[in-house]
């Protein structure tokens, strides 16, 4: 198993490394990867807004190569993943994925999040006819907006998410939503999609708070929120969440609450325990994947956990002050074992093989549970390069994340709004 | 003619690269003779007026924006996209000096910076029909060039290579004439210029313009040669990046702000392959220049062997 920066590796990656191959060498009975190895760029937010991602998601990537090189590597090769920081920057993250697939010799690139640097490198992977791989939730994928290279295999998208949560809101928490969201390009997604969704639950949005990205205060923005709201629907993001949760605190006291809903993005990496956050106490939060281990978790979910190092809580296994991503980084495991299937489903040998590979991933479409992916199945729609999954609505009790409900896979399918097989390559 | 040659020379091995370097390297050629476009228009208002603007991320995303939405809404082609795009950063440039030459110094700094940040906001709100902070990508319509498409590496490198050629010949010109000599008067003693009959206000206004015009240009450029338009581009950081070339290239050498897009280009990439504290490494740079060679790497050689090098 290797991980390197580009061209040199860093003295913690070294020591990483070793240290996964020394476990690799206890495991019994397994078989060791041989030939050239399979290069996978990953396409990193070391720094910039979404550092506190890319931490998490470095590691998870690391311990799903770690995984599937103790296994027998990918068709018999090796995995080596190339990280290289993107700086969660558009035009940064064109060029990191010219320098992935040229002088890096990639077969393929994964691993984006942030929705900027996917519309700002995804042009490019087009042009060098690379597969990149992206787990960012972006509508962006599905809408037909990018090209046939650029595939989100592991994680849904925001409009399946909503769409597949707002039955639950409606019918538990209320019909009358007050909509609290950045006023950009995140933000208007989830006004614009729950919108639409709420009049078939016969819910409806009352009112449509946008907060302008430079705020720091929110006080002023709360009494805009009608007295008649029975859900108050917040996504803020960065910084200010924790702002924004003590400020709503104050301005409703200790009377009479709306119920909160929020999407877990808000305090990724944020400890829900934090001192602050304690009016979220009793409110409800979708996670992608449930940060706390659950009373039902299975054995696929416990390996996951202990192999990318997190306890029960959520935290790193060596510093419980350091709250994982667990909503989001499972998109990168899955992601590693999609290409996995996709390699070997080809018969994929160098990149003259690469639209072939790109035919194979098209061609998946059962995703089923299991160690390959333990946030649950999911179904990849080869047309639209989008996976539709489960969800999960958690409430906040006792400090803690305890889901309350799971969405089906069909709550988030919607029709297809593009078909990049038409496309040629 | 020394000089005319010595910037030819340039141009000519400028256009060879892009036959003989593997595409990665052609690629990034083409990325950093855009943006030198980008710095020589900061160049003429910063180190040769003696402006210094905090605002030019406005101008180069106008640029974007003026050819990158037009091709998106309305599908126009690239030549007038580009054409458009150029025309938004010089028009920009001219609406904003009007207000912030009114001040001068920190005060220009603080309005033109202002100025900025509220385009830059101004894109996030209007963000169903920009595109906001997630942008969009400039479609297949929007790239083509005379039956050529700028998403190809060959039509790529020589728009890119053309757009250089342009901007590198006028600066020439430009520095060299009375209009250049008038730029540094004003860079060097405001009040002796006015004094000579010199309206300060308005060859400002004009280079702000001119500069304007540039930043449109090579806004314009990277937009339809890279395929993507989004709000990033007028951040702050694209304010501060031109600023950065130019003065590590050398302020007011007109050169100088290829070579300092070269040198930041290639020092981000080298160092993002070396170590994880890339950013450390570019900052540390960036501090040694400015105490060792404060007047940048050409400023520093016109002072010691090059006294005429424009």
């Amino acid at each position: 198993m290797t991980t390197t920066s580009l061209f040199a590796p860093s003295r913690r990656r070294v020591l990483q490394g070793m240290g996964a191959g020394l476990a690799t060498a206890a495991l019994p009975g397994h078989v060791f990867a041989q030939g050239a190895p399979l290069k996978v760029g990953f396409q990193l937010h070391r720094t910039g807004i979404g550092a506190a991602y890319g931490r998490w998601y470095e590691r998870t990537a690391t311990a799903a190569a770690t995984a599937i090189n103790a296994a027998g590597g990918i068709a018999g090769r090796p995995v080596e993943l190339l990280f290289e920081d993107d700086a969660t920057d558009p035009k940064r993250g064109a060029e990191v994925v010219e320098k992935l697939a040229g002088p890096a010799a990639c077969d393929l690139i994964m691993g984006t999040l942030f929705s900027h640097v996917v519309m700002g490198s995804a042009p490019r992977a087009g042009e060098l006819k690379v597969p990149y791989l992206v787990c960012s939730e972006g509508y962006h994928v599905a809408s037909g907006a990018l090209n046939r290279w650029t595939l989100q295999p592991a994680i849904t998208d925001v409009r399946s998410q909503i769409q597949s949560m707002a039955p639950w809101v409606a019918a538990n928490l209320g019909k009358k939503v007050t909509l609290i969201y950045p006023d950009y390009a995140f933000g208007h997604d989830h006004r614009d999609f729950f919108t639409a969704a709420m009049p078939g639950q016969g819910g409806e949005v009352i009112a449509q708070i946008g907060i302008p990205p430079t705020e720091t205060s929110f006080t002023r923005y709360f009494p805009q929120i009608p007295a008649e709201t029975e859900v108050l629907y917040h996504v803020m993001v960065g910084p200010a969440v924790l702002t924004f949760v003590k400020e709503l605190g104050e301005f409703y006291g200790t009377g009479a609450r709306p119920q909160l809903f929020g999407f877990l993005d808000s305090l990724e990496a944020v400890d829900t325990a934090t001192p602050g956050l304690e009016f979220l106490e009793g409110s409800h939060f979708w996670e992608g994947h449930c940060r706390m281990k659950q009373a039902d978790a299975g054995e696929a979910e416990t390996a996951y956990r202990a192999a990318v190092g997190v306890d029960d809580m959520g935290a790193s296994v060596s510093d419980p002050a350091d709250i994982s991503t667990y909503s989001h980084m499972f998109s990168c495991w899955e992601t590693l074992y999609f290409i996995k299937q996709a390699v070997e489903a080809s018969g994929y040998a160098g990149v003259a093989d690469r639209e072939k590979l790109v035919e194979a991933m098209e061609a998946i479409s059962d995703l089923p549970a299991g160690p390959e992916r333990p946030q649950g199945g999911m179904v990849f729609n080869g047309k639209t390069h989008q996976a539709f999954g489960t969800q999960n609505i958690s409430q906040i009790q006792g400090g803690k994340l305890l889901r309350v409900h799971q969405t089906s896979l069909e709550d988030g399918m919607y029709a297809n709004d593009t078909d990049y097989t038409a496309m040629s390559f | 003619m020394k000089v005319w040659g010595l910037h030819l020379a340039v141009l000519a091995a400028l256009a060879l690269l892009g036959l003989v370097l593997p595409q990665y390297h052609a690629t990034n050629l083409a990325r950093i003779m855009v943006l030198a476009v980008f710095a020589m228009g900061y160049n003429l208002a910063f180190g040769y007026a003696g402006l210094l603007s905090l605002g030019h991320a406005l101008f180069f995303a106008a640029g974007m924006y003026g050819a990158g939405l037009p091709a998106w809404h309305w599908g126009w082609g690239a030549a007038p996209a580009l054409l458009a795009g150029a025309m938004a950063g010089g028009l920009a440039a001219v609406i904003v000096g009007l207000l912030a030459l009114r001040t001068a110094g920190v005060s220009f700094m603080i309005v033109t910076l202002m100025f900025a940040k509220a385009f830059a906001l101004t894109i996030l709100y209007f963000n169903s029909w920009t595109g906001g902070d997630e942008g969009f990508v400039v479609p297949d319509t929007g790239r083509a060039l005379f039956g050529a498409t700028l998403a190809a590496d060959g039509p790529r490198y020589a728009l890119a290579w053309g757009l250089f050629t342009v901007a590198l010949g006028l600066s020439l010109l430009l520095v060299r004439s009375r209009f250049g000599r008038v730029m540094v008067a004003l860079r060097e003693n405001e009040e002796r210029a006015r004094m000579l009959g010199i309206n300060p206000y308005a060859a400002k206004l004009q280079v702000m313009g001119i500069s304007g015009l540039y930043s449109g240009a090579a806004g314009a450029a990277y937009a339809l040669l890279f395929g993507y338009v989004g709000g990033t581009f007028a951040d702050i950081q694209y304010s501060i990046l031109p600023m950065l070339y130019v003065l590590l290239g050398g302020a007011g050498t007109v050169l100088g702000a290829g070579l300092g897009a070269a040198l930041m280009f290639y020092l981000t990439d080298v160092a993002s392959s070396v170590t994880d504290a890339w950013l450390f490494v570019v900052g540390a740079a960036l501090v040694v220049l400015v105490l060792f060679a404060p007047k940048g790497i050409l400023g520093w050689v016109r002072a010691r062997w090059w006294r005429d090098l424009p």
